[in-house]
């Protein structure tokens, strides 16, 4: 299937219309396990980009690669370049802890800390910034109020942040996320684990966000990438098959394989 | 959830084809009432309109949940949006069949035979149109569909031909202005209908090729000559 499949070659190899990251000939291994094969992909500034497809396919892979956080289990590796602003993160020289800030990452599951809200909030600023009490006041009310959090949690700032409900906890992982001003936020199937009216709410700060940052969600709900992304990407087999603005994948993709997974004739 | 929507489709595809081929029927009926001066025929076109307003209807609430119900898209999304447009445009086709049955009854009476009027080439003109139109959404037939979009500038030839001869001849015959407006009614109703299936062509090329036909090149010079 990997040789019948047609790489869409996307502006990857157009140096003058370089995106916020741009991933050129990226391939990445779990050992001997080759998972994705010579992604090529623009990430435009400020937009949502959705990369879609079935289980497997390494949308997920792909997406960890933004911020290296693969490194932190043994034998996965990267090959090829991720350049972020011009600079490939894959270069031995990246600071990954400037890198992690500004490239924020919110997973399937929410994570809050064992600790209180405020702290939770707090945690990144403590590390990056040296704040009074006042500022790093001001700037966790800031990202709560951001996350469309603080109205919900302003009287109970010092409960512990497990105390929230699964949506209110994945919000205030993304205020602990954006806290700390990143550029990108890299969202991997954020609402999966919350009921409708909580991922409503998270759908709505994605639109809010993207005025600020550049978002790239992994979903496996099409109807939220359709709802939220103004870019998709279609993954199959470790391939990007198809890229492009969201109303044309959904209303009338170019390829056969887009159509088939989108429209539910396999996948 | 696929299985569902392929199914639900599959049942909308049965009942626009039915409403395509009641439709035409109509156009027939009503083209060969004003021909053959038969108002029992006139009359049942007339009466039968409700049938096809039910139908249209039925068409349109079962669109409506499966856009409701599985939201769709790509080509699935197309169909479902080429067929709610298509199928209003198949009732507005059977409304105006009603409109030239009911002028086949008042030309009856007005002596329609005296007139030098030849209808023939226009009738069978959009008959042609909306079986092409029809022949495209049953095959999804994109060559059909595009002769469709070409034959609709001559019906706008047609109709302007026969506009500037009613006009000529109430000029010349003011006694006889009933029938010459009947006529021009007629011509109307057909250039309306060759409207529409041309529309359908369009919607047709949509939900194939998902590319809007409309407001193209070659639509807007067939406008702009327009009356």
């Amino acid at each position: 299937m990997e040789n019948e499949m047609v790489i869409e070659k996307t502006k990857a190899t157009d140096t003058q219309t370089l995106g916020k990251i741009s991933v050129r000939n990226l391939n990445f291994y779990y050992g001997e396990h080759q998972a994705l094969f010579n992604n090529n992909l623009e990430i435009e500034p400020k937009k949502v980009t959705a990369i879609i497809g079935p289980s497997g396919c390494g949308k997920s892979t792909h997406l960890r690669v933004y911020n290296r956080i693969y490194e932190l289990y043994r034998d996965q590796r990267a090959e090829g370049e991720v350049l972020l602003d011009g600079e490939n993160i894959l270069s031995e020289r990246t600071d990954l802890i400037k890198l992690r800030k500004r490239v924020g990452m919110i997973f399937q599951q929410p994570t809050p800390f064992p600790m209180s809200v405020f702290d939770n909030v707090a945690y990144g600023l403590r590390l990056h910034y040296k704040l009074s009490k006042s500022e790093l006041t001001g700037r966790v009310e800031e990202a709560l109020k951001r996350a469309a959090l603080w109205d919900e949690v302003s009287g109970k700032l010092h409960k512990p942040g497990t105390a929230l409900s699964g949506g209110q906890q994945q919000r205030l992982c993304i205020a602990r996320a954006i806290a700390v001003e990143p550029e990108i936020l890299l969202m991997d199937e954020p609402t999966s684990a919350i009921d409708p009216i909580a991922t409503a709410k998270i759908e709505e700060l994605v639109e809010s966000l993207k005025d600020r940052y550049t978002i790239v969600v992994v979903t496996h709900n099409m109807q939220q990438a359709a709802r939220i992304s103004d870019y998709t990407a279609f993954f199959y087999k470790g391939f990007i098959v198809e890229y492009g603005e969201t109303k044309q994948i959904f209303t009338n993709p170019k390829k056969k394989e887009t159509e088939n997974y989108i429209t539910g004739r396999f996948g | 959830m696929s299985v569902h929507l392929q199914k639900d489709i599959e049942k909308l595809k049965k009942k626009i084809l039915t409403l395509s081929a009641v439709v035409e029927e109509a156009l027939y009926d009503a083209v060969t009432a004003v021909k053959k001066q038969d108002d029992e025929l006139a009359q049942k076109v007339i009466d039968h309109d409700h049938q096809i307003d039910e139908m249209e209807v039925d068409v349109e609430s079962d669109c409506l949940k499966i856009l409701a119900l599985h939201q769709p898209v790509a080509s699935d999304l197309r169909y479902v949006i080429s067929v709610l447009k298509i199928n209003n445009d198949l009732e507005r086709v059977g409304d105006l069949a009603a409109n030239i049955a009911q002028r086949a009854i008042e030309m009856k009476y007005l002596g329609q035979n005296s007139l030098s009027f030849d209808f023939d080439p226009m009738f069978e003109k959009v008959k042609t149109m909306l079986e092409k139109s029809l022949k495209a959404l049953i095959q999804l037939n994109l060559e059909e569909a595009q002769m469709v979009r070409a034959m609709d500038d001559e019906v706008d030839e047609m109709h302007r031909n026969l506009y500037h001869l009613a006009e000529e001849n109430i000029r010349s015959h003011p006694d006889r202005t009933g029938i010459f407006l009947q006529l021009l009614s007629l011509s109307r109703y057909l250039e309306r209908i060759a409207d529409l299936a041309t529309n359908i062509a369009e919607d047709v090329i949509y939900m194939v090729e998902g590319t809007i036909a409309r407001h193209s090149p070659e639509s807007i010079k067939m406008d702009e000559t327009r009356n």
